[in-house]
This record gives C-alpha cells, sequence and structure tokens, in this order.
C-alpha cells in the first residue's frame, strides 16, 4: 500500500465565530510524491487548508496529519518538513535574493550549500540577480525566490497556494516544468490553481467550491465520468441564442464557453447536433454551427456545481 | 540560540538598509536636544502693557517709570479712557491695562491708600498670570517707597520688624529652563525608539505578510519576540549616549551623579518602553493602526509625565495616572541624577516601579502575542 503523506479527516473551519464557513467536512488524502491539485474558485477554501496544513491556523473540527505528524500535537515537526508558498509574496523585500535564502535555510538549521541539488535549477535561473533585493524583482523571479526558499530545507511536503495567479503564461508553464521534476525527486506536492486548464498538470485533483469537495480524482476520470454528451454551438447573436436556448425544456444546461456556448440535453439524442441545429435554425438564428466535443475539467466543474445548487 | 544569532543579524540588516529611518535616529535626538531646550521657555519677558494715567500726578508718573524701569514691560500705549487701552487688548497688541484713577496722588497723600486696576489678557495663561504677579510686585515695591510709608517706618522705629526675603535655586542656580528641559528629552527620545520603533517594526511583518513565513519555521516566539526587541535596545543605548554627549557639548551639562546608575534605569526603562511596543503591536493589524494606538498613549505619557508642568501640582486622580506612566519616574529620576547628582538610594523606589513595569509590560505583551495564534 502506498504512503500517504498528507490526509485531512472531515476538517471543518469557521470565520466570525461560526458566521462564516470557510471549510465543510473536508476529508482528503495525497500520496506521497503525488502532485495533487486544489482546483476551485476563488473563496471556495483552498487558502483556508493550506493555512490548516501549515499550522498556521487551528482546525474548528476534524483532525489531519502532515508528513505522518498530527497537526496539532506534532506542529514542531511538521514546520520541519513542510516547504510552504503562500499566495502572497511573503519574502523580506528590503533583503536580497541571497540574503533570504541564506536566512530561511539558518533558521531551518541548514546551509544553502547542503540542499543546493534540490533548488539548482530554479536557482539557476534568478542566480543573475542574487544581490538585488527581494522588492525589486519581476512577478516571475520573486515566484522563483519563493519556490527556493520553501524548498531550501529539503521538505517532504511541499505545499504552494495559487503559485501562478497573476504570473505570465510562459512563467505558468515554467514553474509547472519545475513542478514535475520537483516530483522526480520524491517531493510529495499539494498546489492550488483557479485556473482549471492547469487541473490536467496534476496527477490528482479535487475539485472544490464553497468549502466541499465535490470530486476527487484524476484529471481524466473527472472528464470520464461527465455523465451527458456535450455539445458547442455557435451562431451568428450569440447572446439571443443563449437566452433562446435555456428556455428549451429538452436543454439541461446550457453557458457561455469562450465563443461557444456549451449545451447538454436532459435525454441524449443519437442525432443531438441535428436536433440542435434545426431548432436553432427555427428561432431565426443564422451562421449555425454545432458540434459534439469531448468535455473539459471546467465542464465537469460547472456541472458539478450545478448539481451542488 | 543560533537562530536568534541569525534573526538579529536579518533584523540589523533591514534597520541598517532603511536610510531613512536610520538617519531619523541619529537626527532626531539632535534636532530635538538642540532646538526644543531652547524654544521651550517659560520665561516671561516683554510683557506688553498698555497704561491709562487718569491723575496725570508726580506720583503716577513715577509708578509709570518705575515700571518701564523693570525691564520686564513694554508700555505699548499711553491711553486716555480704559475702552482706548482695552482696544489694545482686543487686538493683543497688549498682555496688560493698568489703570490710574484720577486723585491717585491727592488720595494716596491725603486717606493714605489708593486702587489701581490691572486688567488682563487671560487668554495666553503663563504670560497673564506672570505678568499680573511681575505688575503687582512693583506696584508693592513702588508702596513701600513712598514717601509717607518711609515715613511711617521710621515712625515706628523698628525696620528690623520687616521680613526680607532673598532666595537661591539650588541645582540649577541660574533657574535656567534647559537643564529643567535637556534630562527629559533624553527620555522623549529613549521613549519614541522604544515604543513606535518596535511597534511599527513587528506590525510591519504583519502587514507585509512574512510574518506568514517566520510562523512556518522552526522558529520559535520567544526567539522572534527577542530578535526585535534586543536591535531596538541596543539603538536605545545608542541613542541615549548620543544625547548625553549632546547635551555635554552643546549645554555643558554633565550628569552629576552616577552614569553607571543613570545607564542601569535607561536599560531597565528601555525594556519597559519595547514592552509598550510589543503591546501595541499585538492590538494592532496594520502600521496606521500602530502609529495611532502609540500615538495616543505617546501623548498622555508625556503630557503627564511632568516634563512640561511638574507632577506636584496635579490634582491627586491625575497624580495617579502619572504615576502609572513610566515616563513620569524616568523623567524625574533623570533629572534627579543628571542636575541633583542623587544615588541609588534617593532613587530606589523608582527603580523598582520601573521594573514593575519593564514586568507588567513585557508579561501582557507576550501573554496577548501568544493568543493571536
Amino acid at each position: 500500500m502506498e504512503k500517504i503523506a498528507v490526509s485531512l479527516n472531515h476538517i471543518t473551519k469557521t470565520y466570525d465565530k461560526g458566521k462564516v464557513l470557510a471549510v465543510d467536512d473536508v476529508s482528503l488524502q495525497v500520496k506521497q510524491g503525488e502532485l495533487f491539485g486544489l482546483i476551485g474558485p476563488d473563496g471556495a477554501g483552498k487558502t483556508s487548508i493550506f493555512r490548516i496544513l501549515t499550522t498556521l491556523l487551528l482546525a474548528n473540527g476534524g483532525t489531519a496529519n502532515v508528513a505522518g505528524y498530527d497537526l496539532v500535537k506534532d506542529f514542531r515537526e511538521i514546520r520541519n518538513r513542510v516547504g510552504y508558498m503562500p499566495g502572497k509574496f511573503s519574502l523580506y523585500q528590503d533583503l536580497t535574493i541571497q540574503e533570504n535564502l541564506d536566512f530561511f535555510a539558518n533558521v531551518f538549521g541548514t546551509s544553502m550549500a547542503q540542499n543546493y541539488e534540490l533548488i539548482q535549477d530554479i536557482y539557476d535561473q534568478i542566480k543573475p540577480f542574487k544581490d538585488r533585493r527581494a522588492g525589486k524583482l519581476s512577478g516571475g523571479m520573486k515566484q522563483k525566490l519563493a519556490l527556493c526558499c520553501a524548498l531550501i530545507h529539503k521538505p517532504e511536503v511541499l505545499l504552494l497556494d495559487e503559485p501562478t495567479t497573476g504570473v505570465d503564461v510562459v512563467s505558468r508553464k515554467e514553474f509547472w516544468d519545475m513542478l514535475k521534476r520537483l516530483k522526480q525527486q520524491g517531493i510529495t506536492i499539494l498546489v492550488s490553481t483557479p485556473y482549471m486548464d492547469e487541473a490536467k498538470l496534476c496527477e490528482r485533483i479535487a475539485l472544490m467550491q464553497q468549502g466541499r469537495l465535490m470530486s476527487v480524482n484524476t484529471p481524466d476520470n473527472i472528464v470520464k465520468d461527465f455523465p451527458a454528451k456535450l455539445y458547442a454551438v455557435k451562431s451568428k447573436n450569440v447572446y439571443a441564442l443563449l437566452i433562446d436556448l435555456r428556455q428549451l425544456a429538452e436543454v439541461q444546461s446550457c453557458y457561455a464557453f469562450g465563443e461557444f456556448l456549451h449545451v447538454t440535453l436532459k435525454s441524449d439524442k443519437v442525432d443531438g447536433e441535428d436536433w440542435l441545429r434545426h431548432v436553432a435554425e427555427r428561432k431565426g438564428h443564422e451562421q449555425v454551427l454545432v458540434k459534439l466535443i469531448e468535455p473539459s475539467i471546467e465542464d465537469s466543474f460547472i456541472r458539478l456545481m450545478n448539481e451542488e445548487e | 540560540m543560533k537562530v536568534l544569532r541569525f534573526i538579529l543579524q536579518k533584523e540589523f540588516r533591514q534597520i541598517f538598509r532603511d536610510k531613512t529611518i536610520l538617519a531619523m535616529m541619529l537626527v532626531m535626538p539632535t534636532m530635538q536636544l538642540i532646538v526644543l531646550p531652547l524654544a521651550m521657555n517659560f520665561e516671561v519677558k516683554h510683557v506688553q502693557l498698555a497704561v491709562v494715567d487718569h491723575d496725570h500726578s508726580s506720583y503716577s508718573q513715577q509708578l509709570i517709570s518705575k515700571i518701564g524701569a523693570s525691564g520686564f514691560f513694554r508700555i505699548v500705549s499711553m491711553e486716555d479712557s480704559f475702552l482706548g487701552a482695552l482696544f489694545y487688548l482686543e487686538k493683543e497688541r497688549a498682555d496688560l491695562v493698568l489703570e490710574i484713577p484720577l486723585g491717585f496722588e491727592r488720595n494716596l497723600v491725603r486717606e493714605g491708600h489708593e486702587k489701581v486696576a490691572i486688567s488682563v489678557d487671560a487668554v495666553n495663561a503663563a504670560k497673564a498670570g506672570i505678568g499680573g504677579n511681575y505688575l503687582n510686585t512693583v506696584i508693592a515695591d513702588f508702596n513701600a517707597n513712598l514717601e509717607i510709608n518711609q515715613k511711617a517706618i521710621i515712625a515706628a522705629s523698628s525696620p528690623q520688624d520687616q521680613i526680607d526675603i532673598t532666595y537661591a535655586n539650588w541645582f540649577n542656580p541660574r533657574a535656567e529652563y534647559r537643564y529643567n528641559v535637556v534630562p527629559a528629552v533624553l527620555v522623549l527620545l529613549l521613549t519614541l525608539i522604544g515604543g513606535f520603533m518596535t511597534a511599527l517594526n513587528i506590525v510591519r511583518e504583519k502587514e507585509v505578510g512574512t510574518i506568514e513565513q517566520i510562523n512556518v519555521t522552526p522558529i520559535q516566539k520567544w526567539q522572534f519576540i527577542l530578535g526585535k526587541l534586543i536591535p531596538f535596545w541596543i539603538i536605545g543605548m545608542v541613542v541615549f549616549t548620543l544625547g548625553l554627549l549632546i547635551s555635554w557639548l552643546v549645554y555643558g551639562i554633565v550628569a552629576q551623579g552616577s552614569l553607571l546608575l543613570l545607564y542601569s534605569f535607561a536599560a531597565v526603562y528601555m525594556v519597559a518602553v519595547l514592552g509598550f511596543g510589543l503591546l501595541v503591536s499585538t492590538y494592532s493589524e496594520n502600521q496606521v493602526q500602530a502609529m495611532f494606538i502609540a500615538f495616543f498613549f505617546m501623548m498622555i505619557f508625556i503630557l503627564m509625565s511632568g516634563f512640561f508642568t511638574s507632577t506636584d501640582s496635579m490634582p491627586p486622580w491625575s497624580k495617579v495616572i502619572s504615576n502609572l506612566t513610566p515616563v513620569t519616574h524616568f523623567i524625574r529620576v533623570d533629572r534627579m541624577i543628571i542636575l541633583k547628582g542623587s544615588g541609588f538610594d534617593d532613587v530606589k523606589y523608582e527603580f523598582l516601579y520601573l521594573i514593575c513595569f519593564a514586568i507588567v509590560l513585557n508579561g501582557w505583551a507576550i501573554w496577548n502575542y501568544r493568543k493571536t495564534n
């Protein structure tokens, strides 16, 4: 049996004396060496889970284990074994790259030289600027520095809270490549992101919404579990088409997705494409285009979200 | 201990990197010590006086020239009517109005007594009170030297009966205000560095979010707190030394008492105000809040501490408040040691007070710091 690196059992967290429910009875297991994604919109409770797992926040209910240690009882052990990169850049802006790295290495009782091979890949990219103050770095470089700092003490579990939010597309891609290389070194990585397109880069993902887990599975299985046929529909006037389609009794869901509308029907028809085109043209829409498509993670997410409601 | 060393290294790096703050810490004591004692002066000179003389007699002329010659008053106008003189008072061109009634000389000679009226602009309380007193003294002196009174004394033939008062100012022979202010400004400097700088520094870590990153490391709370307090304690002592040097170079004020005693007090006092700064930081989320809370208490501390007004003349309830601020005790001791040369035996209760403050403020701060995660 595989070892479990992170496990949450019925974790609940409320704010404002119980008025705001941020994390609602979440149970989750992340295997050792896994690249696990927490996917959900802002306010889904991702950051709360990270803050609980990094021992910054106490849960109101439930228990959790990180790297085999109890979250409450052995929080000191956990702090030595976890690398955390918060969503907001939280290193010392008035210290240089080198000083930040040295400081965090030192307080963990290690040195940069000791774990150099772990961060070498990433550090090489910011090395030319090592005497520049962290506050003066670009967003992408800040993010690399933060990742280096989170790795400096060779953690068993890496917790990354929205590491790619506000970072350009190229840097995002680079960042995910770095994560894959880190995974090969045996580090368990728990990463959160609001971007659905990053979900398929994870081995397993959990879809979160309003503090609850809606689904935990591999990205492929989540897509495979999509229970209906999905059609992409487009016409000259997309907005009018959206309104018209939503009025139809046979249409189960219809929402805008890029330049297309994504439509599912209540009962799968053999000739769904023809039927939709026919209906749209009868309503007077021009240049109607209908095609059967593979659902994406985002489609699954929207569907699960609607089911919850 | 090794961890603490790294934290201290980091703190000093950050402090020395912030050139504005560093400059302020050096410029502030210099400026405050040079400017404040010169500017803050309660001595009243040049009281503006408007005179209404209805009598125009030789006695009234004598009185007016005596007042003019005293050196404290500047006679800005001679008016025919009280209303005319009141105009000067209203326009703030005069602080006092002296009205000499018609028949001043005649009544003095015939009846043996006469009244004059003094009207005072009480908006500037210090000037009004002191100016009024001066004028009273001059008039009393004039009164004593009047021919008729002199005759009366000779008639009684017992000039020894009169008690003549002379006085000397101890510890500050020329009653110079700067001797009073300089030791107090030294205390103010330590208070600002200890209270403000620590509070703002700790809260900044909260505001920027770096405290999150610190909290996920094995750094323990006491290490973090000591890492914040020790640098400012050292800076406080450096600034105190700088302040003593400036007061010696600029004002020639040298501590009469033992420097060791003075420094022991400064050391304990610094711990107390650092505790205050830490306490403020635990109650605030951002630097603006910390600034306002610290400022609120600083105002009370400074106004109630005997910096400007003597604590002895306060009503009992405010004496209690005054004793509950650490600033009061250190200002008192500072003046005692620097000006009077008091020894430990004279100030041992103040020492106890300061130790209590240090324990209570730090204890409270640490207790509250624990509670907030």
